[in-house]
């Protein structure tokens, strides 16, 4: 946890205060973000992650400008951005379908910005070509967006958001329609350009990896509501819920009960786990690389249901007595290799778990 | 062998014989009167070997001249006029959510597709004549007004299919790149619109130029159109003239038809 960081409101970029969208109204109201407040700090790299439906693009839409919120207020540098239309605000977007205008050569869609600014074309050129070079497309400047290939897009679409230098960069899925190794590629290609140009970059994705290799801090959004907010760390080690342990990763679930500082688990066995203050019905959240597998007895025991062989790692779904069941991801190379139907003893990092409110 | 499909209607028994037959009712008479438009006799039914003296006649036919130069000023400033009312129109019925009354929007908007073009003349000409006596004006634009308003309609459909066809997502990314809205319609929306408004153009110019009902109440005297001058010569002797004339105007509707392809091709 590295929260001691002192926040003055001048180093806030986006601070959206209880911030609600409602779609329609009456019966038929939708409620596509509850009551989301969040302080995005300048020249960070910020990602909201969540599955579909959550409201993550919907809050990017309100801070765009595309959205008014139903309720509370953006402010942006300090200042109340709520109602401002789009062309007013210092935001630009990087849209998921990337929006390249069809009629407009490479050059003209990286300059479209600055050219609605007023600023003057030599001026707008020399932008337009340091913009370019930035993202290694000097050489297409007078192509058409449809003479590119999808990658090749989605930078440009990349260098016309960059272009006018805005205040806040906004990224909503842009590397969705990449494929893997393209969108490896561009997550550091975004993380070297985020370090370069120091401006702040709010990312939207439901791709946890993604999220966790290349932000600062992490939002993770549910339902219209803001679950949590930390760093890759933070959210991957302390989850704060079930929800955002489930969403980040692979986590095993145990739940149990607290017993005199111990924790009794479905099994019947008591593990020594750090309780965090919980009391009562609890789950106990551990990742799969935590659970260790030996051949002797330790402290549980299990059947291997399932192995599955994935190179460096191997995977064993281990069924526990109670019907319950872990995955355990040990190094291949580590152990002896243990098949389906081996009765194996289990230990589990005591501090590595999480304990959640059942 | 040729791919079969679960439902060819080509199989159909009778199929050829009907298209066939079709195709010679439609162009039959076309043909014929293309052929007799180079007739070297002056009958319009009757051969006498092939001549251009009917071209040559009508061309220096100072009242075909006349009308020649009247039908195609009405015909731009019309389809000037309601290309322009119809792409606001059509901005006006697709770039905003659902509203109250749509419908009803869209039947007033495509009114003189609906309503009889001969209520449409009559009224033009009850109104049109006290305006006459009111202003004293007598001059081309009551033509020019009637035809514009008939035309909206096919100025309307296809900018409303391209508006609707086009991603609105590239306004709001204009939007996002500071410019206003007007900015936003002049470089983006309307760039984009351009096949759309040209083939609403092309369509209000052909119409226009072809109309012969609403231009035969509306005009005032020696105000004919070459559609209504034709009117006006079946009435006294018909010579091949009429056929040149016809095949003339039948030549420039299948270029800006033509054109009209291409243009919607071009840009897709």
């Amino acid at each position: 946890m590295q929260r001691g960081i002192c926040i003055l409101s001048t180093n806030i970029a986006v601070d959206a205060r209880n911030v609600g969208k409602i779609y329609g109204n009456g019966a038929g109201a939708v409620t596509a973000l509850g009551d989301v407040s969040i302080a995005i700090e300048k020249g960070e790299f910020f990602t909201l992650l969540g599955p579909s439906g959550c409201g993550k693009t919907t809050l990017l839409r309100c801070i765009a400008g595309f959205e008014t919120p139903t309720t509370g207020t953006i402010h942006l540098s300090g200042r109340d951005i709520t109602y401002d239309p789009p062309y007013q605000r210092p935001v630009n977007t990087v849209f998921q379908s990337y929006a390249l205008f069809p009629h407009l050569s490479v050059a003209q869609n990286v300059g479209f910005g600055l050219k609605m600014q007023g600023t003057p074309a030599s001026d707008v050129a020399k932008a337009v070509e340091r913009v370019l070079a930035l993202v290694k497309l000097e050489a297409f400047a007078d192509r058409l967006p449809q003479q590119l290939s999808g990658g090749q897009q989605q930078r440009v679409a990349l260098a016309r958001a960059l272009a006018p230098e805005p205040e806040v960069l906004l990224l909503d899925e842009p590397l969705s329609a990449l494929d893997l190794k393209l969108r490896k590629e561009m997550q550091s290609e975004l993380k070297r350009l985020q370090t370069e140009t120091g401006i702040t970059f709010i990312f939207v994705t439901h791709d946890q990896e993604e999220a966790l290799t290349m932000s600062n801090r992490i939002g993770v959004m549910s339902a219209g509501a803001l679950l949590q907010v930390g760093t890759p760390h933070d959210i991957y080690e302390s989850p704060v819920n079930r929800f955002v342990a489930d969403f980040i990763g692979e986590t095993n679930f145990l739940e149990g009960e607290v017993e005199g500082g111990q924790v009794r688990i479905g099994t019947g066995d008591l593990l020594a786990v750090d309780l965090n203050g919980e009391t009562g019905g609890v789950t106990l959240a551990i990742r799969p690389e935590q659970v260790s597998v030996k051949a002797a007895d330790a402290q549980l025991s299990g059947k291997i249901t399932e192995a599955t062989y994935l190179g460096t790692d191997t995977h064993y779904t281990i069924g526990l007595g109670d019907g319950s069941h872990l995955v355990a991801r040990v190094q291949s190379n580590s152990v002896a290799a243990f098949g389906v139907g081996d009765t194996v003893g289990i230990a589990i990092d005591a501090k590595a778990v999480q304990v959640l409110k059942s | 062998m040729a791919k079969r499909r679960a439902f060819d209607v080509t199989t159909l028994p009778g199929f050829t014989t009907i298209a066939i037959l079709a195709f010679v009712l439609l162009y039959a008479p076309i043909v014929t009167l293309v052929i007799y438009s180079f007739n070297g006799g002056n009958s319009v039914n009757q051969w006498g070997g092939f001549s251009l003296q009917w071209y040559a006649i009508a061309a220096q036919n100072e009242a075909v001249q006349d009308a020649t130069a009247r039908s195609l000023i009405i015909a731009v400033w019309a389809s000037v006029i309601s290309t322009t009312v119809a792409t606001m129109a059509a901005l006006g019925t697709t770039r905003r959510g659902k509203f109250k009354g749509q419908t009803i929007i869209y039947v007033i908007i495509n009114q003189p597709l609906m309503v009889p073009e001969i209520v449409t003349a009559v009224s033009l000409l009850i109104f049109f004549s006290s305006v006459k006596v009111a202003t004293g004006y007598s001059g081309l634009g009551y033509l020019i007004l009637a035809h514009s308003a008939f035309c909206i309609p096919f100025a309307y459909l296809p900018i409303k299919a391209r508006l609707e066809g086009m991603d609105t997502t590239m306004e709001t990314a204009a939007a996002d790149l500071y410019a206003t809205p007007w900015q936003s319609f002049r470089y983006v929306t309307l760039p984009l619109l351009l096949p759309g408004v040209i083939a609403g153009a092309m369509l209000a110019f052909i119409i226009s130029l072809d109309n012969v009902i609403i231009t035969e109440f509306v005009k005032s005297a020696g105000q004919d159109t070459l559609p209504t001058y034709m009117l006006g010569q079946l009435r006294r002797a018909l010579t091949p003239e009429v056929n040149a004339i016809s095949t003339a105007l039948l030549g420039l509707t299948v270029l800006i038809l033509t054109l009209f392809v291409f243009v919607t091709k071009k840009w897709d």
